[in-house]
């Protein structure tokens, strides 16, 4: 489907000193076409699709991160990417590392990024420069960590007030343990 | 100039004790709405900066109501996910059950039967009209309106009850399943939706008539929360809100899925991206919606409602107790749950207010690597200060009305 995007790509962010911009290229699934993009490229790369007159990609209707653990670099931050006007989608995957996760903001490019990249920060952690209000999204300022890292705790409380002590057994009413006690 | 006036001037002015007492206010004044206002539907906490009635500026503070739907998808098997997707729009819970469902489906490479499509059509069809119904009658009731509210509501809960006949539950419907739909349209339930379908119509039209021309009505959403076409792009719109502003961008058209391909209907175009256009996008396209399920209920032919295999659904009873193979493949599916191939894959469809998307990462276990969001009112929330720059404070109701951000969804 966007085939001809992602050729072009390649070969218009092709660097044989420093490496290519946009390596990896493969179809997705469903026929969405995806590429992995270097982070020191990535801002040129979407200035790039959305001005151009043959790619027109008006809109970012989602960006995302995922955290391979174990992996290295071990996050993933994710640019799906639309043009309406050739209805065309692609995909770019960006890899940060956990010691340097930082990457430039894409507000500049699409200012729909703003609450995605900020939930990025707050979920996983990675900032992005150059972002207009780089605050927490869901969570509130106090909170420490980021609840979506795969070793961030599933039951992981972090309680504004103080939370109420739960009886140990929360479906006993309030008579004696046995009858006839 | 007495000197009386004189010596006065040179004296600075010396602050009133209270603010009550001013005269005027000089200063901006910050107005705090929320996060438990009748008119911020959920929970979202909008702090409003006023230079006399005007917005001078308006910062959104959201997350009371996030409950961590990311997070509790990861830890629980794909086919677990579902009641967590019911409670995302829970106007239209089914919408968000078939997206779920769709992705995956992308995932895994499968093909559902014909049958199933038709019902995930006209039940997602069925939850767009109460989505719409449900938009129109709170923008009429918060305008004053309430007749248009009670009308909305009753469309509205006569469809659902034709849904509850149909999954077992009001509002958590969880229908769609990974490869088709948990149960068949029970008998003379075709019948009974379409005379539903009937009243819904009037009721619709007498919304119509009430809301479409009415002065008052229409003073208070005619260029009132503009949007430009190119704004709206760059903002992310997606859905009604992205129509209004004339982009005749509809993934049913566009990406069809399901049969929507085969079904005969038009997208509605607005073209001043107000919060009047955003209103008659939702008329219009109750229009479209009624007229799709008509040509479904037309098209359908009996048929499977999921597709026969063992890896990912469930086998009959039967089969479970009678065959070797059955209660394998039972047993692996309820301990280990369905084994999606390793990959990653971004679904999307169109749900009443934008673009529904999954971004699925799966590592070949029974359990989503990944799930991500793609709330439709998303962005359009996010992008609130920017519609609401120099509005009237009262402005703020209806143009937060019209975007129809649902908690649920927005803050997970």
């Amino acid at each position: 489907m966007s085939k001809v995007v992602i050729d072009a790509l390649v070969e218009r962010f092709k660097d044989p000193v420093q490496g290519d911009g946009v390596t990896g290229a493969y179809e997705g699934a469903g026929g969405d076409d995806c590429a992995f993009v270097k982070r020191e490229r990535l801002v040129e790369v979407c200035r790039f699709l959305r001005d151009d007159a043959e790619m027109q990609f008006n809109m970012a209707p989602y960006i995302t991160a995922v955290d391979y653990l174990g992996q290295e670099p071990r996050f993933e931050v994710v640019y799906n990417l639309l043009s309406t006007t050739r209805n065309w989608r692609i995909r770019l995957r960006v890899k940060v590392a956990e010691q340097d996760a930082v990457l430039p903001s894409v507000c500049g490019i699409w200012r729909g990024a703003n609450w995605f990249e900020r939930y990025c920060f707050d979920m996983y952690g990675i900032h992005f420069t150059d972002h207009p209000d780089h605050r927490r999204l869901y969570m509130y300022d106090e909170f420490v960590g980021h609840p979506l890292r795969k070793d961030y705790p599933l039951r992981g409380r972090q309680p504004l007030v103080t939370e109420l002590e739960v009886p140990a057994e929360p479906f006993r009413g309030p008579g004696p343990a046995e009858r006839g006690e | 100039m007495s000197t009386e006036v004189k010596e006065a001037l040179k004296q600075p002015v010396a602050p009133r004790s209270s603010e009550l007492d001013a005269p005027l206010q000089s200063k901006r004044m910050l107005v705090n709405l929320g996060p438990s206002h009748p008119a911020m539907h959920g929970t979202a906490r909008a702090v409003v900066e006023l230079e006399g009635e005007n917005i001078a500026s308006c910062k959104l503070d959201i997350g009371f109501l996030h409950r961590g739907f990311e997070k509790s998808c990861e830890n629980v098997t794909w086919t677990q996910c579902f009641p967590y997707t019911d409670r995302l729009n829970y106007v239209s819970s089914i919408m968000n059950n078939v997206g779920f469902a769709l992705a995956v489906e992308k995932l895994c490479k499968l093909e559902v039967p014909e049958r199933a499509q038709y019902l995930r059509t006209i039940t997602s069809e069925i939850h767009r009209i109460c989505d719409h119904l449900t938009l129109v009658g709170a923008l009429g009731l918060e305008l004053g309106a309430m007749t248009v509210f009670l009308y909305a509501i009753e469309g509205r809960d006569l469809l659902w009850d034709r849904l509850t006949e149909l999954c077992g539950a009001r509002l958590t419907s969880n229908y769609a399943r990974i490869g088709g739909v948990s149960r068949d349209a029970p008998e003379g339930w075709l019948e009974k939706t379409s005379a539903t379908l009937d009243r819904v119509v009037l009721l619709r039209d007498e919304i119509d008539a009430l809301l479409t021309r009415n002065r008052i009505f229409v003073d208070r959403t005619r260029k009132v929360g503009t949007v430009s076409r190119a704004d709206a792009l760059d903002l992310g719109f997606t859905g009604p809100c992205l129509r209004a502003s004339g982009e005749p961008y509809d993934l049913r058209k566009a990406a069809p899925y399901l049969v929507y391909d085969r079904l005969d209907f038009d997208i509605p175009v607005g073209s001043n991206g107000d919060t009047f256009d955003r209103y008659l996008m939702r008329i219009e396209e109750m229009k479209q919606s009624d007229k799709m399920i008509r040509q479904c209920f037309r098209d359908m032919a009996p048929g499977e409602l999921v597709v026969r295999d063992f890896r990912y659904v469930l086998p009959p009873k039967p089969e479970v107790y009678g065959t070797i193979e059955g209660v394998m493949a039972h047993f692996k599916l309820i301990m280990e749950g369905i084994q999606v191939p390793a990959g990653e894959a971004y679904g999307y469809t169109e749900a009443a207010n934008g673009e529904l998307g999954f971004y699925l990462v799966s590592d070949g276990s029974g359990r989503p690597y990944k799930l991500g969001l793609r709330a439709p009112g998303w962005p359009m929330l996010a992008a609130l200060p920017v519609i609401l720059q120099g509005a009237l404070l009262s402005d703020l109701v209806p143009v937060f009305d019209s975007i129809n951000m649902i908690g649920g969804e927005v803050e997970q």
